[in-house]
């Protein structure tokens, strides 16, 4: 039997691979990669400390303006402290963030649309029945509700963006799952006597990756999306530490004087954003043979 | 399709049940909602006193007795800041919400179903891929920065709009498509999907071959027949995105509707408030939904006919 997952990637498939993209797939991969390096990098790459104040060198213009300030290469905020640094500072986080309440909501969703698929009848009812719930109610309500709760932290953020989501992996694994299982290999595999258990990761798991992959990358940005959305609107983590969109909200205050504040936090936000989301919607029309003719 | 009917209303009352009495858990996870809304500094009496004034004493089981029979009856316990009955307070956001929901959805209807069809007749031309792009970036750029952009650019350096409050129609503008950005995405989308399905099958070939001029076959023929999904589409995907979209717009342009009251009561942790809030926003969302899902079983009749 071949384990697909053991198959070695080789150098030439990611040739292929970036042969199969057009300019714009191409410029969003090379965006993305170079904001996973400054992000990963940030405290090798930023100029300052993103918490260094200096008031003689408050609200100070980006490269180019009148009054720019030597080596703050993108102005500084309302206590003198580097723009740059912050936001990259700011793009860790929410990467971080981001990437931890993806991961979160897919072992989740994945493990309860596994059960859903596998077990049946009642375990599956009570699943899907509140996969429906969750899929009426509009998440920001929810996320509302646990930030006025529980507060705003650092822990509370990460556990709002896994439960966000959740839902979507629970309905695709639950659906492939149930095409895969009526597939004669699986019953070939149950007839040669192989346990449930071992038939759920060693045969139906390495099957849905792909579609996982998929929706992975499409709820990052999502949730990327609404993690700045909930910084912005001050329900995110505190200051002094800042994510991407609590810059921008904070730096609402200051636009008719330092428009840079949310200008430069707001376009990696949206540079994120686009390269994530250029990168699911490639890898899904790879990833399905119907949307290819289109 | 009364059975169809039955259970989708079974499930809509399910549902609610649902978010109605997770709503109240939740509220209750924390111990007592209304502890920082009292503050330090009070004697036993008075707080012994105010916990009673709001309702919140007894088990935990009395107090989620007394929440469902108040549901049913329509009170919903007063504010814990304005000490006035929440639904009042809600009530009067209502209608700001409603006349915000309604400019961005006649915007997104008016913009996204021709760029859709557009974009299906001309899906192999630029002008297909250029429409495309332009939904593809409503989808991804969140609607809080594209209302930033809009106040950095009208207001702070044209000077040509206001941008706090409903006062006037101008006031409508930047709210209205800054909502709208997402909801134009996702529709000019699905249009473009439904008629493309349309677009194929035998009976446009037949409309064409009748001699019947292309806009006819394309708008009677075409958009009529694709109308349904969309329409279906609309009630489902809309009314949540609407929901999402309203709590951002309105907080950023202190626009006195729901979706401000949620954020500002969620930050000041005015539970009654926030409750309620959430509540009227998931019914409204859910309401919404099992309407489309009848609506689109007559439509069908496969379904409308059938006896299950």
């Amino acid at each position: 039997m071949v384990d697909i997952t053991a198959v070695p990637a080789q150098p030439g498939m990611l040739r292929t691979f970036w042969a199969s993209t057009n300019l714009i797939q191409k410029i969003a991969a090379i965006v993305g990669v170079s904001l996973i390096v400054l992000a990963a990098f940030a405290p090798l790459i930023a100029p300052f400390d993103p918490l260094d104040q200096s008031l003689i060198s408050r609200l100070r213009p980006p490269l180019g303006f009148e009054r720019y300030k030597d080596g703050f290469y993108l102005g500084t905020d309302e206590l003198g402290r580097d723009v740059l640094s912050r936001s990259l500072y700011g793009l860790r986080l929410t990467l971080g963030l981001a990437l931890a309440g993806a991961s979160i909501g897919l072992l989740l969703g994945g493990t309860l649309g596994l059960l859903a698929g596998l077990k049946r009848g009642f375990t599956e009812d009570i699943i899907m029945a509140a996969v429906d719930i969750q899929i009426a109610i509009p998440f920001t309500l929810i996320a509302l509700l646990i930030l006025a709760i529980f507060g705003s932290s650092l822990e509370v953020m990460v556990v709002v963006l896994g439960i966000a989501g959740w839902e979507q992996y629970a309905r695709i694994v639950r659906g492939e799952v149930r095409k895969i299982t009526q597939m004669p290999f699986i019953e070939a595999a149950r007839a040669s006597g192989g346990s449930p258990r071992y038939i759920a990761i060693r045969h139906v798991l390495p099957n849905i990756v792909s579609p996982l992959v998929v929706q992975f990358t499409l709820a990052l940005s999502n949730i990327v999306i609404l993690e700045s959305t909930l910084s912005f609107l001050g329900l995110g983590v505190q200051p002094p530490t800042a994510t991407l969109g609590s810059m921008v909200g904070y730096g609402r205050d200051y636009m008719p004087t330092a428009p840079w504040m949310v200008t430069v936090p707001a376009v990696m936000i949206i540079l994120l954003t686009f390269s994530v989301q250029i990168t699911g919607d490639w890898l899904r029309d790879r990833a399905d043979v119907r949307l290819r003719e289109r | 399709m009364t059975v169809y009917v039955l259970r989708t209303l079974a499930k809509m009352a399910l549902t609610l049940f649902v978010i109605v009495s997770l709503v109240f858990f939740a509220t209750r996870l924390s111990g007592s909602p209304l502890e920082t809304a009292l503050g330090e500094g009070l004697t036993e009496e008075d707080r012994t006193m105010m916990i009673e004034y709001f309702g919140l004493n007894g088990s935990i089981w009395e107090q989620y007795a007394r929440y469902l029979r108040g549901v049913v009856e329509g009170n919903f316990g007063l504010s814990f800041l304005e000490r006035r009955p929440v639904a009042d307070i809600v009530a009067e956001r209502i209608g700001p919400s409603l006349q915000l929901l309604a400019s961005s959805l006649a915007l997104t209807l008016i913009v996204s179903l021709p760029l859709g069809v557009l974009a299906a007749l001309y899906r192999k031309s630029w002008v297909g891929s250029a429409i495309m792009t332009l939904a593809f970036v409503g989808y991804a750029v969140p609607n809080f920065i594209i209302a930033i952009f809009m106040i950095l650019l009208f207001a702070f350096t044209w000077n040509l709009l206001p941008v706090v409050g409903n006062g006037s129609p101008a006031h409508f503008i930047m709210p209205t498509i800054a909502m709208s950005g997402v909801l134009i995405a996702a529709l000019t989308r699905f249009t473009r999907n439904a008629m493309l399905d349309v677009l194929g099958q035998d009976f446009m070939r037949t409309a064409r071959a009748k001699g019947l001029p292309e806009s006819v076959v394309v708008l009677k023929h075409g958009l009529r027949n694709a109308s349904v999904t969309i329409l279906s589409v609309l009630g489902l995907q809309i009314a949540g995105l609407a929901a999402a979209g309203n709590v951002v717009v309105e907080a950023i342009f202190s626009w006195p509707g729901i979706g401000e009251l949620l954020v500002a009561s969620a930050i000041q942790r005015d539970y009654p408030v926030l409750q309620f809030g959430v509540i009227t926003v998931a019914v409204a969302v859910v309401t919404i939904n099992a309407a489309t899902d009848i609506a689109y079983a007559y439509a069908d009749p496969r379904i409308r006919l059938s006896r299950g």
